[in-house]
């Protein structure tokens, strides 16, 4: 490590952490954090995304405490019906039953399984730092009987790291909604450094939607690492809506043939907010698609980055991958980085990629104009609109409209709507 | 109603009207036909109030007034209507929502009370009825994954709604099967009042046999080289328009 201050103050909360169950998977991963340290622009990568705001910070280790019950409640409405499980500056407080160690104990699960903290220095830091952990285990038996929705608290006060995780599995023919939301005390300059595992097994079903509205003064990195077997359909969402800096890494394996995944994602950048996502989608085995759509609006010096990697195995024919990134800029200080990265090498194998950056579509205001809409109100309808498309493919119908409502108040002109 | 003198027209520094005179009276229908590139679609637009259009000369009076200085949306709001030839598709904002939204902002500006969403739905249905339109497409997004068809008879459900004093049609009868021909043409023929008038731009003739013109002129070159009375239109159809160019020389 280079002995940033955040750096530092990591080594302490390491230091002081006790460990119980897992100690060798979080000493190993303690190791290959240190050896890395935090990734900087010159790493491949991060190129577009600097830490440099987070280095300077000497972080707390997370803070004991209860969800306020104002937040909860919001944070509640907006999800609408759902089993609530919830994490309070990154401690797990829900059933005993569902806790990770309790995974861990009865060898249902293993520290790193998915999330290999190999993979990069933050899910190493997550995985070493581990401040709580759920197990979310969906039988045949209780598929779809609810949604349910993983609430996480970042309290305010001096900043703290803190480092949840999630691991879920979908068992085979299973079917499951789960909305992972991270909210956050306002004026809160902590870090959110979490980790998500998600094992759909065969002809299994998971719909997985990321809100992260944290307050424009936090920071979060989420590591999120997928694995189908056959058959199954995964659909994510990403939702980027708050953080000072935030970066949503995606890594997802279609193990198994068939495996269908679609990701979709939206980013809301302002002021000086920093909007990344990191893709990578492995197509393993024949006859796997993935359909990736991310759509982002960025206002004042906002910078949003879009990483797509798809990768086809020398194996695996008959692939169809296909991969959007549309961003609007809406003033001339905001700033994207877009870049896809195919790496195939099956021969029988259809991908493509579509990237396009700009400001709205001239012939559709000019249409909307001569209905009698003036020009202030067909803008703000073309931009709430652009952004619709991925807010249409959410699952849950109360998180769909009261993300819609938000979204109106977002934009700029959204009060003339 | 529309008093169109001497109206000449650049599109990229490329005249295309060249000094065009169109007078039209409130109840009167008027057909504008002429060849392909002979300027009905710029003079569809210009009306409209479509960027990059270059007024050069002359001057067009709605109801007495400038329309050349208002903004599309006034325009609008003043009664003018564009039915497109091309109408675009916005996904992601619904087609009843944008309805909605441009009948209220149209009542507003004459001085009406807009509707709520109980009142409009009931209106938009059964004026949806009217043009035998299903239901369904009030609830998808603007004209997205429309047929060529739908799209135009998606546009005069529109201004059936907005009921302007005059309606341009540019080339709505293209695309139409006959059926969906008679449909359109009996929208446009309901909204024929003797305060209104109606500008209908198109190739063929067969829509006039629906909507019988009052006058018929013939666009070629950037000028309206011949008028005449509903005969016009079905000479056109049986000699073309090369006769009209060789008598306009």
């Amino acid at each position: 490590m280079r002995g940033a201050a955040a750096e530092r103050a990591f080594e302490r909360i390491h230091a002081s952490a006790a460990h119980g169950r897992s100690e060798r998977a979080r000493e190993e991963a303690w190791r290959t954090f240190a050896e890395r340290g935090l990734p900087t622009t010159h790493d491949e990568g991060w190129r577009f995304t600097s830490l440099a705001p987070l280095e300077a910070l000497d972080f707390a280790a997370p803070q004991p405490g209860e969800i306020p019950a104002e937040p909860l409640a919001a944070a509640r409405a907006r999800v609408g019906p759902a089993r609530l499980i919830t994490f309070s500056n990154g401690s797990f407080s829900g059933p005993p039953g569902e806790s990770l160690e309790h995974g861990l104990a009865d060898g249902r699960l293993a520290l790193g399984s998915v999330l290999d903290p190999k993979l990069s220095a933050l899910s190493a830091l997550n995985t070493a730092l581990l401040s709580g952990g759920a197990f979310i285990d969906v039988a045949r038996s209780d598929t779809e009987s609810q949604p349910i929705h993983v609430l996480h608290w970042l309290g305010g006060g001096a900043p703290q790291l803190v480092s949840p995780r999630v691991h879920v599995v979908v068992r085979a023919g299973a079917s499951a909604t789960l909305v992972e939301h991270f909210v956050g005390a306002p004026g809160s300059r902590g870090f959110s450094n979490s980790g998500t595992e998600l094992v759909v097994e065969r002809d299994a079903r998971l719909r997985y939607v990321q809100v992260q509205e944290l307050p424009e003064s936090a920071f979060h990195v989420s590591s999120l690492a997928t694995r189908q077997e056959r058959g199954s359909r995964v659909e994510l969402a990403s939702l980027a809506l708050g953080a000072r800096l935030a970066r949503v890494e995606i890594s997802s394996t279609l193990s198994g043939e068939s495996a269908e995944l679609e990701v979709n994602g939206l980013y809301l950048g302002r002021g000086a907010q920093h909007q990344d996502h990191y893709t990578t989608i492995d197509h393993a085995s024949p006859r796997t698609t993935s359909r990736e759509l991310f759509k982002g609006i960025l206002d004042g010096r906002a910078h949003g980055v879009f990483h797509g990697r798809v990768h086809v195995r020398p194996d695996a024919q008959k692939i169809d991958a296909a991969q959007t990134n549309r961003t609007l800029l809406l003033s001339d200080g905001a700033v994207i980085d877009s870049k896809p990265q195919l790496e195939i090498y099956a021969d029988d194998v259809k991908c493509s990629h579509g990237a396009s950056v700009g400001q709205l579509d001239s012939d559709q205001i000019f249409y909307l104009r001569a209905r009698g809409l003036d020009l202030e109100r067909a803008r703000a309808l073309l931009t709430f609109a652009f952004a619709s498309e991925v807010l249409g493919k959410l699952p849950l119908e109360t998180l769909r409209e009261s993300l819609e409502r938000s979204l109106l108040a977002w934009l700029p002109l959204g009060g003339v709507l | 109603m529309l008093e169109i003198r001497n109206l000449h027209v650049r599109v990229d520094a490329k005249p295309i009207l060249r000094g065009v005179d169109l007078v039209i009276r409130a109840g009167e229908v008027h057909a504008v036909m002429g060849p392909n590139g002979s300027g009905k679609s710029t003079l569809a637009n210009v009306l409209a109030g479509r960027d990059g259009y270059e007024v050069t000369q002359g001057s067009v009076l709605f109801r007495g007034k400038d329309l050349l200085s208002l903004a599309p949306e006034a325009r609008a709001r003043a009664g003018v209507f564009l039915a497109f030839q091309y109408p675009v598709e916005i996904p992601g904002v619904g087609n009843s929502y944008f309805m909605k939204a441009a009948l209220n902002t149209v009542r507003e500006a004459r001085g009406l009370p807009t509707l709520d969403a109980i009142d409009f739905l009931k209106l938009v249905k059964q004026k949806a009825r009217e043009l035998e339109m299903d239901e369904a497409f009030l609830s998808r997004s603007v004209n997205e994954g429309f047929s060529g068809g739908e799209k135009k008879r998606n546009e005069i459900l529109q201004m059936s709604l907005l009921e302007p004093a005059l309606a341009v049609l540019d080339e709505t009868d293209s695309g139409l099967d006959i059926d969906a021909l008679r449909i359109v043409a009996d929208g446009v023929n309901r909204l024929r009042s003797p305060e209104r008038a109606v500008l209908a731009i198109t190739h063929y003739q067969r829509l006039l046999d629906y909507l019988v013109p009052d006058r018929t002129h013939v666009l070629i070159g950037g000028r309206i080289a011949k008028s005449g009375d509903r005969s016009l239109a079905l000479e056109l159809e049986k000699r073309g328009y090369a006769w009209i160019e060789a008598e306009a020389q």
